[in-house]
């Protein structure tokens, strides 16, 4: 038999009240990340030892820059779902948590702005 | 989490520090350590774009920082961490899909999480630097 409520098994929620979302978008992106992690080595190779010009050059590419920004968006995404559980793993003050959850949600943000921002500029070739 | 304070000094179910510290659950902790110290790298990596996106420059003041052994020695440490990571990934992916869970299986995996990541770097950075 089931404890569950008829309303919570419609709302699809856990105790977690959100379900197994976190779970399935932590998986999501660590996809993401392995599949786009091919294209960091192929960047890497392009990238190192490179001057502005040919750094600029090589973002001018759009699959270049579209396949960058992906990876961004994703890995910060991915940083903030990871972060999150250690935060809430040690973390047992009330006030502490939430404080660092806020925290954790300004870095990535701040992380994948300034990595897309970068990016679009270097792309467009400013 | 509660907040009440324990009033007597109540036996404690076993946690950590009462196993000796075996491969697997070694490697488990390693899988977070290391996404942690991504989620800090991952600056440098934004810090190298927002340096190109600012100008010649502060882009060559930036890669000469990056070009030194320290520099470089962190670059390596990240990755190494990124492979770990990624190869810690692998195994849960694995495992998701309620496979490779038998002792033998799951020992193996963690052996190939020791050492893929390490080989894997050195051949990239080999490659890189030549």
């Amino acid at each position: 038999m089931s404890y569950r409520t008829p309303l919570s098994n419609v709302k699809g929620l856990g105790t977690a009240n959100e379900g197994s979302e976190h779970f399935w978008r932590q998986r999501v992106t660590g996809v993401a990340n392995l599949l786009l992690s091919v294209f960091l080595v192929y960047a890497a190779f392009h990238l190192v030892g490179q001057d502005l010009p040919g750094v600029k050059a090589f973002f001018q590419n759009p699959l270049h820059m579209v396949l960058a920004a992906a990876f961004v968006i994703s890995a910060t995404y991915h940083m903030r779902l990871g972060m999150q559980v250690v935060i809430e793993d040690y973390v047992h003050n009330e006030g502490s948590k939430i404080a660092l959850l806020i925290l954790n949600t300004f870095f990535t943000a701040f992380v994948a702005l300034a990595g897309v921002y970068s990016l679009l500029k270097l792309s467009f070739g400013a | 989490m509660s907040q009440n304070k324990l009033k007597a000094a109540r036996p404690l179910s076993p946690h950590l520090q009462i196993y000796s510290p075996m491969l697997t659950m070694t490697m488990s902790i390693m899988n977070r350590l290391t996404g942690i110290g991504l989620y800090f790298g991952i600056m440098i990596f934004t810090w190298w774009l927002m340096a190109a996106a600012s100008g010649p420059a502060y882009f060559n003041w930036v890669n000469s920082l990056l070009d030194t052994f320290l520099g470089k020695f962190v670059l390596l440490l990240a990755t190494w961490g990124f492979f770990h990571h990624m190869f810690g990934g692998i195994r849960h992916f694995i495992w998701d899909f309620a496979k490779g869970f038998n002792l033998a299986t799951v020992e193996t995996m963690a052996r190939i999480g020791v050492v893929g990541p390490v080989i894997i770097t050195g051949v990239l950075w080999y490659m890189l630097c030549n």
